[in-house]
């Protein structure tokens, strides 16, 4: 009897939770996944409201201060402990050496008014998170040729490189679905079509293919058109490998026998696709895009390293590093090599993310 | 077996065209030809650009022009280099041969870690070792290929490693003996090999060690242990031998990200393959070696995938194709 009660309060405790809720506990139970997922949020955060927590805006560069070393930031001076301050620097009669002046101090200040900037396309703003007084800029990161400042690069080149992989994952998983989709279910002449093209895609080396269209893209548009058109590069290349596995999930669904019912009651083939194929394949795609949106990040970053993806003077990851091709400047300036931590900490935090989701939505593998 | 083999051939063919074609018209679209940049120089007369633009066929219509791409290439003639002014046959025949060098060398590293690994981290699930090997690989995984050969080629330059940082030969190499010539390469290797080998081995060992798990909880392992086979025996002859034939296909699979990969690595580390000869003809619109580095890649892709498929058909005699 007792045993009977047990069992009816885990019916009970169970029967208030969706399949999905489930699968979302315990995903939250996976510490690793969580901080990686925390890490991307604020990765996202910092990029979206990166004119707000960059002291500089994007473009701003200050003549003889290129390759200047990371500030660095004191919280001490003969007193004791103090708000924290940083010293002037003065260029030396060498090449992008830098000599401290114990004389000047400036005091870094917080809600400091700087640049002025747009947040997210609506607010007009001249705050800023931190800045000192104009004359000495803070390069909390080191500044790069230019003189500019590369933290409020890396914030803004987050926004391309972080993005792209999202857009690029959106399309890509829209195209595969819809492609795989009309494969899979109606099959005959559509699904040899189909997925012949498939094989030609998939049998060119992708970053070959990726050279050639990124290699189409006239030098002179607007970056953000730009943006686009590599999202579609990317997607175009992408789509193929997913339409690939949703034919075959489609195809092992079709012969289903819910499948079948729905057909005997009338229903037609966009509703039957839509509400009762697609929906089985969530899962997969849902940990597939988890899995593929580093694959573009490191795509784009590739692509824009070697001077085909975004261009300067927008920055994204890639473009940034290219700076650092030169080992001479690498070997002096090792800052440069900065966007590429962020660009490992991303695609990290992804692949442990995706890994933790696949654990927690599908038990099977 | 035979018939698979030849079918498998015979659809190659269909899928090599639908590649020139895809690959030729995505060249047509980029926006001027490699004569732009001639007539910008004022030491080339108008003539020479004329005759040049008749010799190769570009004043012609797009689809003329593929199709007299493809007669040439059909008797053997990759046609001629507008940058370098020879044939693209000489110039792709070494950065093919220097690629697969590269390749086959990432392989060997990644495989050859990748496996023992693999089979050490399933056997000890859970255990200090394994866990150490899972962060490792989480770090192969993530690390873009580019970036990491920047930072070995800063600890290089850093640290004063006495390793070579940039090509293939040193500047000394025509007066060198052919063993130390060998040598000479095999040092310049070192730096591209481990880059592209690092992210082969990361993702390898993690899929040897889920297969080997996979396999290690079957039937016939708990027979194999019920038996008193010894443990080793359990391992090495019965879930190693089963848990290798997924591992084939992946073989292939990895192709694709090899040569993807291989493409910046040589870039970065100034290797001369074929990757990085595709990114100076795309960048100056030397169509033909362009085309000819597309269609090398694709058949390497082509072949290795199908040699992946007669190898899994070999080792697995359960699998049967008709």
């Amino acid at each position: 009897m007792q045993h009977k009660l047990k069992l009816d309060d885990q019916i009970k405790v169970n029967s208030g939770k969706t399949l999905w809720q489930k699968k979302l506990a315990r995903l939250f139970k996976n510490k690793f996944a969580l901080t990686a997922a925390l890490i991307i949020f604020i990765l996202y955060f910092l990029a979206i409201f990166a004119p707000f927590f960059a002291p500089y805006s994007a473009t701003k560069n200050f003549k003889n201060k290129f390759f200047h070393p990371p500030t660095k930031i004191h919280f001490t001076d003969e007193n004791g402990l103090t708000l924290p301050y940083i010293y002037g620097t003065e260029v030396k009669e060498g090449w992008a050496e830098y000599e401290i002046n114990k004389e000047q101090k400036y005091p870094i200040k917080f809600w400091k008014q700087g640049d002025s900037y747009q947040l997210l396309g609506i607010f007009e703003s001249n705050i800023h998170l931190f800045g000192v007084e104009a004359d000495q800029p803070i390069f909390i990161l080191g500044s790069d040729n230019y003189g500019r400042d590369l933290f409020t690069r890396i914030l803004y080149g987050g926004r391309v490189s972080l993005f792209i992989g999202f857009i690029a994952i959106f399309i890509t998983t829209f195209i595969g679905l819809i492609m795989g989709g009309i494969s899979g279910y109606y099959g005959g002449f559509i699904d040899s079509v189909i997925m012949r093209a498939v094989e030609v895609i998939m049998s060119i080396p992708s970053f070959y293919l990726l050279l050639a269209l990124a290699a189409v893209l006239p030098l002179d548009l607007s970056s953000a058109f730009r943006f686009f058109l590599i999202v579609s590069i990317l997607a175009f290349q992408g789509w193929a490998g997913m339409a690939r596995v949703i034919r075959g999930m489609v195809l092992s669904v079709k012969s289903e026998d819910y499948i079948a019912a729905a057909k005997a009651l009338g229903a037609n083939d966009k509703r039957i696709i839509l509400k009762h194929i697609l929906p089985s394949t969530a899962t997969y795609v849902i940990i597939r895009a988890t899995i593929a949106i580093p694959g573009y990040i490191i795509m784009e970053s590739g692509l824009s390293f070697i001077g085909l993806g975004i261009q300067e003077p927008s920055a994204s990851w890639g473009n940034m590093l290219s700076a650092a091709q030169n080992i001479t400047k690498i070997s002096d300036f090792p800052w440069l090599l900065l966007p590429g931590l962020f660009i490992f900490i991303t695609v990290l935090s992804y692949n442990i993310l995706g890994d933790g989701l696949r654990d927690a939505l599908d038990p099977k593998s | 077996m035979r018939d698979y083999i030849i079918r498998r051939i015979l659809i190659v063919i269909p899928l090599l065209f639908a590649i020139s074609l895809l690959s030729f018209f995505i060249m047509q679209l980029s926006p001027g030809s490699y004569l732009d940049d001639l007539r910008m120089n004022p030491d080339i007369s108008e003539e020479l650009i004329r005759k040049m633009e008749a010799d190769f066929g570009l004043n012609q219509n797009v689809f003329i022009q593929y199709f007299s791409w493809l007669k040439e290439i059909l008797q053997g003639n990759l046609g001629e280099s507008f940058t370098y002014r020879i044939p693209v046959a000489q110039i792709i025949g070494s950065r093919l041969f220097n690629t697969l060098l590269l390749s086959a060398a990432a392989m060997l590293i990644s495989w050859g870690i990748a496996i023992p690994i693999g089979i050490y981290s399933s056997v000890h699930r859970y255990s200090f070792l394994d866990n150490i090997f899972s962060v490792f690989s989480f770090i192969g995984l993530s690390i873009p290929n580019f970036f990491f050969a920047l930072l070995l080629l800063f600890s290089i330059v850093r640290f004063d490693i006495p390793l070579p940082i940039n090509g293939m030969t040193s500047i000394m190499y025509d007066y060198l003996s052919p063993m130390e010539k060998a040598i000479d390469i095999l040092k310049h290797l070192l730096v591209p090999a481990v880059v592209l080998g690092t992210a082969g081995t990361a993702s390898l060992m993690r899929q040897m060690r889920g297969q080997m798990l996979d396999v290690i909880n079957k039937d016939y392992i708990r027979t194999a242990r019920a038996k008193g086979l010894k443990e080793k025996k359990v391992i090495y002859k019965h879930a190693v031998r089963n848990a290798i034939n997924p591992m084939i296909t992946i073989f292939g699979f990895q192709l694709s990200s090899l040569f993807s990969g291989a493409a910046l690595t040589e870039i970065v580390t100034g290797w001369p393959g074929l990757g990085r000869m595709m990114l100076t003809a795309v960048r100056s619109k030397d169509l033909y070696l362009a085309m000819a580095g597309m269609m090398m890649g694709s058949l390497m892709l082509i072949i290795g995938n199908l040699a992946a498929d007669i190898l899994l058909a070999l080792n697995d005699p359960r699998i049967k194709y008709h």
